[in-house]
């Protein structure tokens, strides 16, 4: 039942799935994948996974495919390690994580250097998020670009849209109701912060305009930047 | 000569891939350059039927993959056209019988002999798309101005952008009424472009000639819809054709952003 192409295995940030970089096709790969995962699926069920591939190239299409097959099982992959650089690039346009180092709460409280200064890490996306692509993110999301109907953003922290917000956003996620999010253009199709929902107002000849959502006296409440 | 190889494609089914493939390989012949389209739409072939060629297919893309007949031998050459080749999409497969890679090797043995390949591709985002897409230079994305065709074009878009060789791309909108968009009942090609801000390459407008042409299987190039496709041919081919009062969106404050390039 080894198998000598892949591992898994428990690490400080959740599980570490090794796969080695010069055995088999990728297709093979996530098949065993799904096979390890579905022997002891109640055990992986929730799990965060970070994924090692060393050298291996792994095209966007082929992230996708294991995303999917982790998805599938409702295994979160939050970070891809690789020493290759298309690997890393395909892992950052689906807003991964490219380093083991978490900045996890407990860390932030026991460097409590300048409060001022403490708060999540966060990733910068510089394009526009098209239907269909996914981030994810336990810190912040800052997207310089649109963000299309049919993407969608769940970030642990606050979003931020040097944009216009159109699609899925989900703030908060791991319930941080002080989160907020910001768009240039703020219309999302469904906009949730930590456990609240709301979606925009049906108001089509409105004018684009700066607004920063967050929850207020236990609903989501949407300001004007100038107001 | 070397072919330039332009994939039309679109995410959603039936907004007109298999038309503009056929109306635009029409214009380019009739504007006297050789031209070779492609039905990647195996299993489902239809760009034979729309160019009234479905008589005379002897061979078919599968059978030139796998290896059955040359390329060149598979090629249909157009009734009245004689500009106008077709190597037809096989019925009684799928999409699996043919790869990426052997899609590029069958069009890197036909680009010496054309100016232009135009490959029909399938809907959808499977492997059907990746055939189609692999022998590409550049895309056409077909919508027309409904939100899901606009989404699924999005889709597309994301797809082609997170692909390496970071293929041109350029929108077609098809079937568009105008008088439903003065009354701003219809998605307007500005509404469009905003979502998708990749570059336009033409409107055509809902143009029952169409039908009534690809049910005939001979492309209409006097109907309004031909005269757009024409105008698509002439661009692609790097000519300045300006867009005309009927291609027009809604007021004359887009137009002048489209001007600017808004």
């Amino acid at each position: 039942m080894a198998d000598e192409a892949l591992s898994i295995k428990g690490i400080r940030e959740g599980l570490l799935l090794t796969i080695k970089p010069d055995v088999g096709e990728w297709p093979e790969i996530a098949t065993k994948v799904a096979e390890r995962i579905d022997e002891q699926r109640a055990f992986f069920k929730g799990a965060r996974m970070a994924l090692d591939v060393g050298s291996r190239i792994v095209r966007h299409d082929e992230l996708d495919s294991m995303k999917a097959v982790l998805t599938n099982r409702e295994i979160t992959l939050w970070a891809v390690i690789s020493s290759s650089e298309t690997t890393l690039t395909a892992a950052r346009n689906f807003g991964l994580e490219t380093t083991l180092i978490t900045h996890n709460d407990e860390q932030l409280e026991t460097t409590p250097v300048n409060p001022e200064e403490a708060g999540l890490p966060g990733i910068v996306i510089a394009r526009t998020l098209r239907n269909g692509r996914s981030v994810r993110n336990n810190g912040h999301v800052i997207i310089h670009g649109d963000v299309n109907p049919g993407a969608e953003i769940i970030a642990g922290g606050s979003v931020f849209v040097w944009g216009k917000l159109r699609g899925n956003v989900h703030a908060g996620a791991n319930g941080d109701e002080t989160a907020v999010v910001c768009a240039l253009d703020l219309a999302p199709t469904q906009l949730r912060i930590a456990g609240y929902v709301t979606v925009s107002p049906e108001d089509k000849r409105r004018k684009p305009r700066p607004e920063i959502a967050s929850v207020r006296e236990g609903r989501i409440v949407a300001i004007a930047w100038n107001d | 000569m070397d072919a330039r190889v332009i994939t039309v494609t679109s995410g959603k089914g039936g907004v007109g891939k298999t038309t503009t493939t056929a109306n635009l390989a029409a214009a380019f012949a009739m504007l006297g350059r050789q031209v070779c389209c492609i039905d990647a739409d195996i299993g489902l072939r239809n760009l034979d039927l729309i160019l009234g060629l479905e008589s005379r297919i002897v061979y078919d893309i599968v059978d030139v993959v796998e290896g059955r007949c040359k390329p060149r031998q598979a090629l249909i050459r157009h009734k009245y056209l004689p500009e106008l080749y077709l190597i037809p999409a096989a019925q009684t497969r799928d999409k699996t019988s043919v790869s990426p890679t052997q899609m590029a090797q069958v069009v890197r043995e036909l680009r010496p002999d054309f100016h232009f390949i135009l490959i029909d591709s399938p809907a959808g985002i499977e492997r059907g798309f990746r055939n189609a897409i692999a022998p590409a230079d550049e895309v056409l994305i077909v919508t027309n101005p409904e939100v899901s065709a606009v989404r699924d074009a999005d889709r597309i878009v994301g797809l082609l952008e997170a692909d390496t060789r970071r293929l041109p791309m350029r929108l077609v909108i098809n079937r568009v009424k105008a008088d439903m968009v003065r009354r701003g009942e219809m998605l307007s090609a500005d509404d469009i472009i905003d979502i998708l801000s990749i570059s336009l390459i033409g409107i055509i407008p809902d143009d029952e000639n169409v039908l009534i042409a690809g049910n005939k299987g001979t492309p209409d190039p006097n109907s309004k819809a031909g005269q757009a496709f024409r105008n698509i041919a002439r661009r692609l081919m790097g000519e300045e054709v300006p867009f005309v009062e009927l291609e027009d969106s809604s007021n004359i404050l887009s137009k002048i952003r489209r001007i600017f390039g808004g």
